[in-house]
């Protein structure tokens, strides 16, 4: 071993001697940085992938599951929906704008590498708390970064979530979902086959930024020392959104001239990325050129070169024959095109300095992939969860409210209400004429259509929703159970906008995989997930792993985030929203049975604290519930929809009568546990009084529990002997709270 | 009389994004519609021009500034000088202005965010290709989608757009603190027309506004109506 190289670039002693043994040989310092990448935590899952097998990744509609560049289910009508979710976390902590903006574009990248057209972003968010300026600087980056480059490059940012937490304050979450469509007959893959073939590199310069942005920066924790992280920044890649517009195109335009046999994008670990994976998943190998990569500045070292993360660049891999009319399409576009490698039959990759030239580097192209470490890392419950024999609980008991005024309750609920339209207000949310249903609903509704990519003409008009959700506090109680209530959630606010959850991704954020309790949690969510996506029969199909998000010693809470997607087959107007319609009756759809523990009431007011159990999800209810609640949405029996999530009963009340202006009166809600309590399969809709008899019939036969709960109507917000609160300030509370915060030197 | 369809070319520059919105609209009004790459600077055979929406040239220097330099432009402006009808939006406004086809400038919204969102427009002038035969003070429901869309103007320029009758659309509720609220403008013949809310994104009842279509179907029946007499031969 050739001194202390390797642990410079983030790899073990052991990972060291593996390389040497694969090489029969020591690796040369390109090579090194090579594997230093490529066997990163964050390029090789290594101490995810034994986890991650548990998944249920299979289902009729599913195309293409994880391990390609994004998940691709069939829609139907000869259009397939690709889709995709990543985080950009530690870029985001320590350049906010270029961290989200470079986030925005990586993930768009992976959907038109598909073939595909991308259609929709939507952007989980989750910072510390606003009331210091630090996370502030940071939320307002990330926001402008998403607006400024998604805006930009012309793909609609639909929705996501937008939370704030203590844990967050060091480590921002920045979570990135892209979704395209296609014809399903232009499905390319990320491969190379035909020794003689050419590898085109699309796209942008490459300079110094985000080299070893994967090892460095990703698969390592933040520090005490703010001078080491600012020292971080030249790690970050910078965005520009121009190029990968026109980048769009071009690709989209070869691939519908049928110019190319297989495309990659390139993102962590750049070019030696992009090269053995295609290379490796062809079963072939490939010599890259490093002087024919056309450079940001001179004097580019070759393993800088063969790693830089520089944004806006693809790998096409094209016949020697078609290389003409790969560059004409690429000159109109104004998209920098040239030859930087050749598929050969050796599987090795090497890399040259010129064609017939010095050989840099030389390894096996699918060791860099499939020889990656695979870690079975230690797993502990925390302390507070092991009784005497050992056994995980769920210990603790719930505390009881303590007793409290209307007065107190009025001033609880209106510190839980928040429009996220500050953020959502920024970002373009309508391009492509698709969007039915804006942000800030349960879930974001789209026309089932893309430049392109249209229906046959006579067909009804189809639609997709997504949603994406995460809840820490839930996992901070149980990661096991809170996970499987995230995605049964996801489900259901897919099933508000009339859609049937068809697929689903994850963004899986958890803290250093070397503490034994991190890796427990991200073991009991991958069951949760596991358990809950097997019972509502939606399969995973594709997903990304962020461990390392820590900082000063202190692991995030666990938060996992699903996106689920979900298919409406007849788009008509009036797709009811979250609202009360003035003397329509409140009905809620589900079970009474909640819980405290991780409530959002617990975490954020004062005076509350910890602990219990969550509440049960009963999987064969929550299906039947979706079911039935997508069938009322799209017979229009209903007028206002509303998934009962973080804030329970009380805040969704209040979140409905805000968003329409009305207000209601209500019954039956007996105390603090029943106003703020979370609990799954819960629903609340406002429905035309002539409706109340069938809808609770239709309930009754699929078993669905239901109770009336009061009227819509006036300009308060009345829980008989519990809350009554003006509306107008209500509303006040839910406008000006982010505005006021933000704006705040 | 057999209909014929109007023929609009949709101008794309590098950059553009709103293309295939506006003329899907144009086309479920009748039209046809056939996107024009800046590289050309012919529009000859065509009835009506629009510049789309979009970030020409990554709005890299400042919105339109590049974008103006394009060969199209030069037919545009031939176009226009010659009576045809060409509307920017949103974008394709803030490129007409620095060609100089309208008169003033888009700074950025007074809040200093981009925004999208949906507005209320009151129709302030009937004398312009994309207003021509829509009642006075009508009000529209078309989103805007900017973050440099806070129209401004000096004071002479301003007081011959009021006297003449050129501010076409403005704002009930002024979200980027346009001068005058002013939403969009017209040139002295009428058919260069710029405007930042985007008509396209209020054309289907799936959408949660028809009110675009107001302002499309106008453009179409003024460009229909210079074919008339002769027909398009």
């Amino acid at each position: 071993m050739n001194g202390s190289l390797h642990r410079e670039l983030g790899l073990t002693d052991e990972e060291a001697v593996s390389i040497e043994r694969i090489l029969g040989r020591g690796p040369n310092h390109l090579e090194l940085a090579m594997y230093a990448v490529m066997w990163s935590e964050h390029c090789s899952y290594k101490s995810s992938r034994v986890h991650l097998r548990r998944l249920p990744t299979e289902g009729p509609g599913v195309l293409v599951g994880p391990g390609e560049n994004a998940g691709v289910i069939d829609a139907g009508d000869g259009i397939a929906v690709a889709i995709r979710i990543e985080s950009h976390n530690h870029p985001s902590a320590i350049e906010p704008y270029q961290g989200a903006a470079t986030g925005v574009g990586g993930i768009i990248r992976d959907i038109f590498t598909m073939g595909a057209r991308p259609i929709a972003l939507m952007d989980p968010l989750r910072f510390g708390p606003p009331t210091d300026a630090r996370n502030r600087w940071v939320a307002s980056g990330v926001v402008s970064g998403i607006s400024g480059y998604g805006n930009a490059v012309g793909v609609p940012t639909v929705g996501g979530e937008l939370e704030f937490g203590s844990c967050y304050a060091g480590n921002p979450l920045v979570n990135v979902l892209c979704c395209g469509l296609l014809p399903k007959d232009r499905l390319v893959l990320g491969r190379a086959g035909g020794v003689g073939n050419l590898a085109v590199l699309l796209g942008s310069t490459t300079g110094r930024d985000g080299i070893g942005g994967v090892s460095v920066l990703a698969s390592a924790a933040f520090t005490d020392d703010p001078d080491a992280e600012a020292s971080k920044r030249p790690n970050v890649q910078v965005g520009d959104p121009f190029e990968e517009k026109r980048l769009i195109e071009a690709t989209l335009e070869l691939l519908d001239k049928h110019l190319v046999v297989g495309i990659q994008d390139l993102g962590g670990a750049g070019l030696t990325c992009a090269t053995s994976e295609t290379a490796s998943r062809g079963g072939v190998g490939m010599d890259v050129d490093v002087e024919a990569v056309p450079l940001r500045e001179p004097g580019l070292a070759p393993y800088e070169v063969m790693t830089s993360e520089s944004q806006e660049r693809m790998l096409a891999i094209i016949t020697p024959e078609a290389l003409s009319s790969v560059l004409d399409v690429c000159q109109r576009w104004e998209v920098r095109a040239s030859v930087v490698g050749k598929v050969t039959a050796t599987g090795r990759l090497r890399v040259l300095k010129g064609w017939d030239g010095e050989v840099l580097a030389d390894v096996p192209a699918a060791s860099l992939h499939e020889d990656a470490p695979v870690c079975y890392r230690p797993m502990r419950p925390p302390a507070r969860l092991l009784d005497g024999d050992g056994m995980a609980t769920n210990g603790g008991v719930p505390t009881p409210p303590p007793p409290t005024s209307e007065a107190d309750v009025a001033h609880d609920l209106l510190s839980l209400l928040a429009d996220p339209s500050w953020a959502f207000g920024q970002y373009d949310h309508q391009l492509f004429r698709n969007t039915v249903v804006a942000p800030g609903a349960d879930a974001a509704l789209l026309r089932l259509s893309a430049p392109g990519v249209r229906a046959p003409s006579g067909s009804p008009a189809r639609g997709i929703a997504l949603s994406t959700d995460g809840n820490p506090r839930w996992c901070a109680v149980d990661p096991r159970a809170g996970t499987r209530l995230i995605v049964a959630e996801s489900a259901l606010n897919v099933a508000c906008t009339g859609a049937t959850p068809v697929a689903l991704v994850n963004c899986l954020n958890f803290g250093n995989p070397e503490h034994a309790e991190v890796m427990w949690q991200f073991s009991e969510a991958i069951d949760g997930m596991a358990e809950a996506c097997t019972g509502l029969g939606i399969p995973v199909v594709g997903g990304n792993v962020s461990f390392y998000n820590e900082s000063r010693g202190t692991d995030i809470d666990p938060t996992p985030v699903v996106g689920t997607l979900g298919l409406v087959d007849r788009l008509r107007p009036g797709t009811p929203t979250p609202a009360l319609t003035d003397r329509s009756t409140v009905l809620l759809l589900g079970p009474s049975s909640v819980s405290l523990a991780g409530s959002r009431w617990v975490a954020e007011c004062p005076g509350s604290q910890a602990g219990g159990a969550l509440a049960e999800l009963d999987l064969e209810l929550h299906s039947r519930l979706l079911e039935l609640l997508a069938a009322l949405v799209n017979e229009r029996l209903v007028d206002g929809v509303h998934d009962v999530s973080d804030g329970g009963l009380g805040v969704a009340l209040a979140e409905m009568a805000v968003k329409s202006g009305t207000g209601f009166r209500v019954s039956g809600i007996t105390g603090l546990a029943e106003l703020f309590g979370e609990g799954p399969s819960r629903v609340l809709i406002s429905v035309p009084p002539a409706n109340v008899q069938l809808i609770t019939d239709r309930a009754g036969a699929a078993g669905v529990p239901t109770a009336a709960l009061g009227t819509a109507g006036g300009d308060r917000l009345i829980v008989e002997g519990l809350l009554d609160l003006s509306l107008a300030e209500a509303e006040a509370a839910w406008k000006g709270a982010l505005p006021t915060v933000f704006s705040a030197p | 009389m057999a209909l014929v369809a109007v023929r609009v070319g949709v101008v794309v520059f590098p950059g553009t994004n709103c293309e295939h919105d506006v003329a899907e609209a144009l086309v479920e009004l009748g039209a046809e519609a056939q996107l024009v790459w800046h590289g050309s600077a012919s529009l000859d055979a065509l009835d009506a021009v629009v510049l789309p929406g979009g970030f020409a040239h990554g709005d890299y220097l400042r919105p339109g500034a590049i974008a103006r330099f394009s060969p199209v432009m030069a037919g545009v402006r031939e176009y226009a000088a010659g009576g045809g009808p060409v509307v920017g939006i949103c974008n394709g406004f803030q490129v007409l202005t620095e060609a100089h086809l309208l008169p003033g400038a888009l700074q950025k919204n007074k809040g200093l965010t981009f925004l999208c969102r949906m507005t209320e427009l009151e129709v302030t002038s009937d004398r312009s290709a994309l207003t021509a035969g829509v009642e006075l003070g009508r009000r529209l429901l078309v989103p805007v989608n900017h973050f440099e869309g806070n129209y401004t103007a000096g004071p002479a320029t301003l007081r011959r757009l009021e006297d003449e009758g050129r501010v076409v659309l403005r704002y009930v509720d002024n979200p980027n603190g346009s001068v005058h609220d002013i939403a969009g403008i017209c040139n002295e013949g009428g058919n260069v027309v710029g405007l930042m809310p985007h008509p396209e994104r209020a054309s289907h009842e799936l959408l949660g506004s028809t009110d675009g279509l107001v302002l499309l179907r106008a453009l179409l029946a003024w460009a229909g109506a210079r074919l008339e007499p002769a027909g398009r031969g």
